[in-house]
């Protein structure tokens, strides 16, 4: 059983009664928590919206913001939304109780209060929470936090929607004779600073990491959400990926360890974008002919001898401040005609 | 036989649960905002008020219920209930009954305190 008194839950009283506010703070600082009190709806608001609290008992009755005006805000608040509120209230009529109910109210008690009610329905409250916030905390951990923003807002459903954006794939080359030239504990521990930068490298610059494969990164910008110049966003994230790798070779060779490259490929134009699997386990992807060529293009920096090569519709979406030279057309496996094929310079200016 | 004016069960179990000093100071606090609630009532009524009457009746009755004053509870529910109509069809005697069983329920709740 959650024990409340261990993580000092902090509770709102949210009353414009004295009495009422009174009886329940006893009640609850009784039952060991923190107890604030505010007076009506809208100082419990303005209090919410500046310290943070693990639960709400709320009045229904209140001049200036009533209890119904409170619930609506929270409901349409990202950052109160997920914060419990009890309705502690003598409402007459069960209409007003189902309304509550509708609005987000996690639990309706009538007053008086019965406090053994009340700290059962308390405990019932947070352990809820606790879970929620566990899955919260997973979420963020299992998926990139566009996605996980994407996923509270509008749900989880199979199927995906048309976009335009800048697919990216990157790996180690040689990355199969390293991992066999030390241990695995090593290899693994070389594998996570490595992430730990690319991560950094892409989620600065807008892009959403949809794929690890041992050493390899897929990565998508201008979807789940919109970015207007993912091109240069996936180009720039790249070249700072680079000179990411370059630091932590100075960091390996002093440590006398075997340095890293990497090679970059970068496509862009239309796709589709969404969840796909089972309902029991799914992944956020992109999909479409672009993809196939950024893949392409990763594979080809190793015949190529550069470390970034981007695509055609790339290269016309960049700024002048980005030094590109054309490589000619490429004959990629399953396309009909040859592809334009540039490398950018990984130096930024 | 008429309701007592404080069921004593209920105001027992608050001392048991509350602490009987906290239950001074609550009483204390209620013979404060008690006389505030029936000058809301009678202002709101006068002005015609229908929200401000509600729930100051709905506070009334709230707190009557936490004390176990159940007469007095059963009076502001009725208010709070029926709103400012019948109270204006009454010229005020039906605040002045108020106003007596409130009273009753003071001076009931004065001695309990201190029992």
């Amino acid at each position: 059983m959650h024990d409340e008194r261990r993580g000092g839950t902090r509770l709102l009283v949210v009353d414009d009664n004295k009495v009422n506010r009174l009886l329940l703070t006893r009640s609850l600082e009784q039952q060991g928590h923190a107890v604030a009190t505010a007076e009506n709806g809208r100082i419990a608001l303005e209090t919410l919206r500046r310290e943070s609290f693990d639960l709400v008992l709320l009045d229904m009755e209140m001049p200036e913001m009533n209890g119904f005006q409170v619930l609506e805000q929270l409901k349409g608040d990202l950052q109160l939304r997920d914060v419990p509120v009890i309705v502690t209230s003598s409402l007459e009529g069960i209409d007003n109780v189902v309304r509550c109910i509708e609005l987000g109210a996690e639990d309706y008690l009538p007053k008086p209060v019965n406090p053994v009610l009340l700290k059962a329905r308390i405990g019932a409250s947070l352990e809820k929470k606790r879970l929620r916030d566990q899955q919260k905390v997973l979420l963020r951990r299992f998926a990139a936090p566009e996605v996980a923003q994407d996923l509270q807002s509008s749900g989880f459903a199979l199927g995906g929607k048309r976009v335009q954006a800048s697919v990216m794939f990157s790996d180690i080359r040689g990355f199969t004779s390293l991992a066999e030239s030390q241990p695995p504990e090593e290899t693994i521990e070389l594998l996570n600073t490595y992430y730990e930068l690319m991560f950094d490298a892409i989620s600065s610059h807008g892009g959403v990491v949809t794929l690890m494969m041992g050493d390899g990164l897929m990565s998508v910008f201008g979807a789940p959400v919109p970015l207007p110049d993912h091109g240069e966003s996936a180009v720039r994230s790249a070249q700072e990926m680079v000179e990411l790798v370059d630091l932590f070779n100075v960091e390996r060779t002093a440590a006398g360890k075997p340095t890293i490259r990497i090679g970059i490929g970068i496509a862009s134009g239309e796709m589709v974008a969404g969840y796909t699997g089972t309902n029991k386990r799914a992944t956020y992807t992109c999909i479409g002919d672009t993809v196939n060529l950024a893949a392409r293009l990763e594979t080809h920096t190793k015949v190529a001898q550069r470390v970034i090569l981007i695509d055609e519709a790339t290269r016309s979406s960049l700024s002048e401040r980005i030094a590109v030279e054309p490589l000619g057309p490429v004959p990629f496996k399953g396309k009909a005609a040859a592809v334009e094929v540039f490398a950018v310079d990984p130096a930024r200016r | 036989m008429p309701a007592p004016t404080i069921d004593r069960a209920t105001f027992d179990e608050l001392k048991d649960t509350a602490g009987a000093e906290f239950v001074v100071e609550l009483v204390d606090t209620f013979l404060v905002e008690g006389p505030a609630m029936l000058d809301d009532l009678r202002r709101s009524l006068a002005a015609q008020n229908a929200d401000q009457f509600r729930r100051a009746a709905h506070s009334l009755k709230s707190n009557s219920n936490t004390f176990g004053a159940l007469t007095l509870a059963a009076m502001a529910k009725e208010l709070e209930l029926t709103g400012l109509a019948p109270a204006l069809a009454a010229n005020g005697a039906t605040l002045d009954a108020l106003a007596q069983e409130y009273a009753r329920v003071a001076a009931a709740l004065t001695e309990l305190k201190h029992a």
